[in-house]
């Protein structure tokens, strides 16, 4: 039985690279390397279904008012002022976004202790120490159910946008660093100091069971 | 001068391509995604400034807001749709589809829909989705939108 030593003949791989090579171009094809991005909200918690309608007691100081129609008109509406605005024509629009943003920033920080703009309440913030609050603000955004999505968008997008540019002051203002760069006490504090209160009135159609 | 006519060339040694491959095809693996869903609603997103990016891809849902593409315009008419994985739904159908999704998060806590509406769309119908999904206790909205060029 004395075996002859037979040579192992070594296994071809020379396809390995094709087989390998068919894989990738399938995930290649198959597969989505973008990176989703987008405006992220929270909605309000559902209604309970007993509850009164909730109508809290909202003095007009504190609410800044933004309806948009169905044509694409906008009006922002505030105890000092109100103004609208087209939002089909370029200019305007750049213009009454502009007006927009600077609206809200004004309004929700209330420099000058204004007795038109939201009432100021004094709070004692972690980190930061007394700070003089808008607490109370509401940013009411309406819109009517022909308001094409781009223009609601745009100005969602320019609300939240006045939001981060006054977190971003304060932040540099306080810890002298941009605002995502914060540890998470201190975004906290930031946040405390500005909160983000838009509301976005129910659709009149509510409270129908159909 | 005469040798070098009879030298042979040596021939390259191919045997680590298939590695070299296998690690490209592992990089894809891992930073790509699937492509879920066909769409039957076309839809270009606005765009935006204020945007963050959707983080976890696992507890992400998506919907689609648009009308229907131009191959299903003909039989499907051209009224703005809502798609839901591969089919048209109606508002209707978005509580049992938030509970659905949710059963296959590893993390429902985190669950986050996306709209990827058209920007052509009529806020109604964002309402009722808007109002649909508060009934089913999705609240973490992301209106899906790519960044505007400066």
């Amino acid at each position: 039985m004395a075996r002859k030593k037979k040579k192992v003949p070594g296994l071809n791989a020379s396809s390995t690279a094709d087989i390998s090579f068919i894989l990738l171009i399938f995930f290649l094809v198959t597969t989505s390397m973008d990176t989703d991005t987008g405006l992220t909200r929270r909605l309000p918690q559902p209604p309970e279904p007993n509850q009164e309608d909730a109508s809290m007691d909202v003095k007009e100081r504190n609410v800044l008012n933004v309806k948009m129609n169905a044509d694409g008109n906008i009006m922002i509406k505030s105890e000092i002022e109100t103004r609208f605005f087209n939002l089909n024509i370029p200019n305007e629009k750049a213009d009454g976004l502009r007006y927009l943003n600077r609206t809200v920033k004004e309004f929700v920080q209330n420099k000058d202790n204004n007795s038109r703009l939201p009432q100021l309440y004094p709070r004692e913030v972690e980190l930061i120490g007394m700070c003089n609050i808008t607490e109370k603000h509401v940013v009411s955004v309406q819109t009517d159910r022909g308001t094409p999505y781009q223009v609601y968008f745009d100005v969602q997008d320019v609300i939240v946008g006045a939001y981060n540019e006054l977190r971003d002051e304060a932040a540099k203002k306080y810890f002298s660093k941009p605002y995502d760069k914060l540890s998470e006490a201190e975004k906290v504090a930031i946040r405390t100091i500005y909160p983000q209160k838009i509301s976005e009135a129910e659709p009149k159609t509510y409270g129908d069971q159909n | 001068m005469a040798k070098k006519g009879s030298r042979e060339l040596p021939e390259m040694n191919t045997s680590s391509l298939p590695d070299l491959i296998f690690t490209i095809l592992f990089f894809f693996m891992i930073v790509t995604t699937m492509r879920e869903v066909t769409l039957k609603v076309k839809f270009t997103v606005p765009q935006g400034t204020q945007l963050e990016k959707l983080e976890k891809k696992s507890s992400v849902s998506f919907i689609y807001v648009g009308p229907p593409t131009d191959q299903l315009i003909g039989q499907m008419g051209s009224r703005t749709r809502i798609q839901l994985n591969d089919r048209y739904a109606e508002t209707t159908e978005l509580i049992d589809f938030v509970a659905q999704e949710r059963t296959t998060m590893e993390d429902p806590a985190s669950q986050v829909m996306s709209l990827k509406v058209d920007t052509k769309t009529k806020m109604g119908i964002v309402t009722d989705i808007k109002e649909q999904l508060r009934k089913a206790w999705a609240l973490k909205i992301n209106y899906s939108a790519t960044k505007k060029a400066q």
